[in-house]
């Protein structure tokens, strides 16, 4: 940062003494005053809403402040208590673990390998058809997380689900039986119109030429899948790969379906945090959980943006 | 220091500034006649039903009776009043969550309906006050107190002050289905005497295909639930309270947990209980629909079971052959005379009330409403679409020999029945309770079950020394 006793105004010569060439400051000629107060409000916002917010969290995760009870009226500090309990607590594990396998099949996997699968198949099509199929994938997107949910319970119901009746498997209790895999199948089909989207656009920058090459040469569809159209859409696959893994990390929906059980069992991260922060009252503990999982966001977005950086 | 170093540090010392605040300071008591002179009044009820839904009897009163009827009242006397009511339908758990987070942030309803054992976390977080803080001495005064017994009085008070108006208590039995037991060769007037004759029907009910012989409430996903119509009132037939007043001491690992926990054991491991469905996460809503249809012989249940939710008409299962088909006795203690005190027979009790926010605008109007839902005529018309305990002798002499459902919990139950502890810790032991049963319904030995329930207790009161364990 540049000691500000020497920024200029706008007005006034650049002292001569100066020997080191300086980069423009105010190349828009608005002058210190007012660039302040074009940025001033949105550094309020992000102070109020973002900065505040994350601060009272850190400092609410250092209590054992509660939403009810005693410790409600006077919390006390209990230094790194709770972070101490959640690293040592069996159902954090369990937790971050279905997390972690939850992102890892559904998204990173699923809806990426789906959505690309589709917008590769797609790209063939008539056009019609393509807008039809892009609609009823991209549906799945927009409708609301809560009638979602109330149409996969319908969907997996024991005994009057529609999955039950297509497949002729009576009784079969897919949220108790299946809870985790049931989850997974539903954030992919939740999610892919995403990805789907991204790598229509993606694909459309792969120049025919060289796809028209690679056939002259007598190159397999995996050949040209590797060597000519991967090249073109790697930076592609890294942005919606880090996109999707943050965003099904942070994701709640799942609970609507199976609040987190059978005991336990659909438990990921956020539902965690509902579970003991709001139902279970553990205000500073939920707090603690919180920042541990802004901690892990954080490292899985160095992680890919890392990976983006190489390719340049 | 550079200037992003200094901005986090000046943020961070605005925060920490700001935070100073968190939790309730101790206010000055706060004026008692505020608004008492307004003419304009605005009024809200909160409470956990809905029109057509949950608690439907309820929410129907209080719309078409509580409201109007007291809106003209407060005419006559020239003053405009208008109420409104702030319906939900939800999980009680969810309500509590709501209702906590109103209070904390001095919003909410006027009067706020909240069962009876959120009295003592709320007491304690500050959220709600006596009513002789909110309102003055002046609460002493009512009549109706005098109309409704310490031990339903007590379903809302904390610390031995008064913190609600009582609505009503409630027991616990056994419902089952006649038609069922008739063709399992059972008797109509099924009374058993212990534990294993509650087995033995299940068994002689598991000859009929596709139904499930008994419904014992179990898991997290039922909530309190579980614990209210399940764990509590098995263990008071092994003689014991949750909690020893006397002793001051919690339950832990005793035999007396480990009887009940292999109770479930026989239930669920023996095939006579379904135990996919106490993990549903609307598990609770389908065993009273299993019950509706005729696919569950036994069920233990509160009155509620009776006059909410197979109600002919207006319930959230109806079932209109409920008069007719449905039977309900007394539960037995694990053997005879192992229950509470020596007895035969066991129930739990509980029940609801009405608290007054403490950062409502009009705390004399409020309270002056929350008498007039408790008076002799605004419960007799409550309980005119359907029979139920009321909170006021008055108001159950009178009603109580015209249904024989209400007297058989009036006069055989609630003289059996155990109440749970008023004490702010009580929702964690409880969801450590359900837990337990979890564990025991998805296959883990009752023994094992039991040593994690005691873990699990420990973490909640912060050591062993509070608790029982043998």
């Amino acid at each position: 940062m540049a000691q500000q006793t020497t920024l200029p105004p706008a007005e006034q010569p650049a002292p001569a003494a100066e020997a080191r060439p300086r980069p423009a400051t105010d190349v828009a000629g608005l002058g210190r005053g007012r660039a302040a107060a074009f940025v001033g409000p949105a550094m309020v916002l992000i102070a109020v809403f973002l900065v505040f917010p994350a601060l009272w969290t850190l400092y609410i995760g250092i209590t054992n402040y509660r939403l009810t009870g005693v410790q409600a009226r006077v919390p006390e500090i209990v230094g790194f208590d709770n972070y101490a309990d959640a690293l040592g607590d069996p159902t954090f594990h369990n937790a971050l673990f279905l997390t972690l396998v939850f992102v890892l099949f559904s998204a990173v996997l699923g809806q990426n390998l789906l959505g690309f699968a589709l917008a590769r198949s797609l790209a063939t099509l008539r056009p019609v058809l393509r807008r039809v199929v892009e609609s009823l994938v991209l549906l799945a997107w927009i409708i609301p997380g809560s009638i979602v949910a109330f149409l996969w319970l319908a969907l997996l119901d024991r005994d009057a689900g529609t999955l039950n009746a297509l497949l002729q498997t009576p009784g079969l209790a897919w949220l108790i039986d299946y809870p985790l895999v049931s989850i997974i199948v539903f954030n992919i089909w939740r999610g892919t119109a995403f990805s789907m989207l991204l790598y229509s656009a993606a694909l459309a920058s792969v120049p025919p030429s060289q796809l028209e090459t690679a056939r002259l040469v007598g190159a397999s569809r995996w050949q040209t899948l590797r060597d000519v159209v991967f090249p073109h859409i790697r930076g592609h696959v890294l942005t919606n790969t880090l996109l999707i893994s943050l965003w099904t990390f942070n994701d709640f929906t799942p609970f609507l379906i199976t609040a987190g059980g059978p005991n336990d069992r659909t438990e990921i991260l956020p539902v965690y945090i509902y579970n003991t922060a709001i139902s279970g009252g553990q205000m500073g503990y939920g707090a603690a959980v919180s920042l541990i999982m802004l901690v892990i966001n954080l490292i899985i977005a160095l992680f890919y943006i890392r990976l983006l950086r190489e390719r340049r | 220091m550079t200037r992003i170093a200094r901005i986090i540090a000046i943020m961070t010392g605005l925060a920490l500034v700001a935070t100073g605040c968190l939790g309730q300071s101790d206010e000055e008591p706060s004026d008692t006649q505020r608004g008492a002179e307004a003419t304009e009044v605005t009024l809200t009820i909160a409470a956990n039903a809905v029109s057509g839904g949950k608690n439907a009897e309820e929410a129907d009163w209080i719309e078409n009776y509580v409201i109007p009827t007291f809106v003209e009242q407060q005419q006559a006397d020239g003053v405009d009043v208008t109420v409104e009511f702030q319906s939900s339908g939800v999980d009680d758990e969810d309500y509590k969550s709501k209702i906590a987070l109103d209070l904390r942030t001095g919003s909410g309803a006027d009067i706020v309906s909240l069962d009876g054992i959120w009295v003592g976390e709320f007491a304690e977080a500050g959220y709600i006050l006596p009513l002789t803080e909110v309102v003055g001495d002046s609460v002493e005064d009512w009549d109706g107190w005098e109309q409704i017994p310490d031990a339903v009085q007590a379903n809302m008070a904390f610390n031995d002050e008064r913190y609600g108006v009582p609505a009503g208590s409630d027991g616990r039995v056994l419902f089952f289905n006649k038609d069922l037991f008739a063709q399992a060769g059972l008797p109509a007037d099924w009374q058993p005497a212990s534990w294993e004759e509650i087995l033995d029907a299940g068994r002689a009910l598991q000859g009929i295909s596709g139904v499930t012989p008994i419904q014992l409430n179990a898991g997290t996903a039922m909530g309190e639930a579980t614990t209210m119509q399940g764990v509590l009132p098995l263990l008071v037939g092994t003689g014991q309270r949750i909690y020893d007043e006397d002793a001051g001491t919690w339950q832990g690992n005793t035999q007396n947990v480990r009887d009940v926990l292999t109770f479930y054991q026989r239930v669920y491991g023996e095939g006579l209980g379904d135990p996919t469905l106490q993990q549903e996460a609307q598990g609770r809503d389908k065993s009273f629909a299993e019950f509706a249809a005729g696919t569950i012989g036994i069920l233990m249940e509160g009155d509620y079971f009776w006059r909410s939710v197979i109600e002919p008409t207006a319930g959230v299962a109806p079932m209109p052959t409920r008069d007719e088909v449905v039977g309900y006795t007394k539960l037995p203690a694990m053997t005879p005379g192992s229950g509470l005190d020596g007895q035969d027979f066991v129930s739990m009790s509980g029940g609801g009330g009405w608290v007054l926010n403490p950062a409502t605008e009009f705390p004399q109007q409020a309270w002056e409403l929350l008498t007039f839902m408790n008076s002799a005529e605004a419960t007799t018309e409550l309980v005119a679409g359907g029979a139920r305990l009321t909170q006021r002798e008055d108001v159950n002499d009178e009603i109580l020999a015209d249904d024989p459902m209400l007297s058989f919990i009036a006069e055989e139950v609630v003289p059996l029945s155990a109440y749970r502890p008023g004490l702010a810790v009580y929702p964690q032991i409880s969801v450590a309770l359900q837990q337990a049963t979890l564990d025991v319904v998805t296959g883990m030995p009752p023994d094992e079950a039991a040593a994690k329930y005691q873990e699990a207790v420990e973490a909640a009161l912060g050591g062993a020394d509070d608790i029982a364990s043998d």
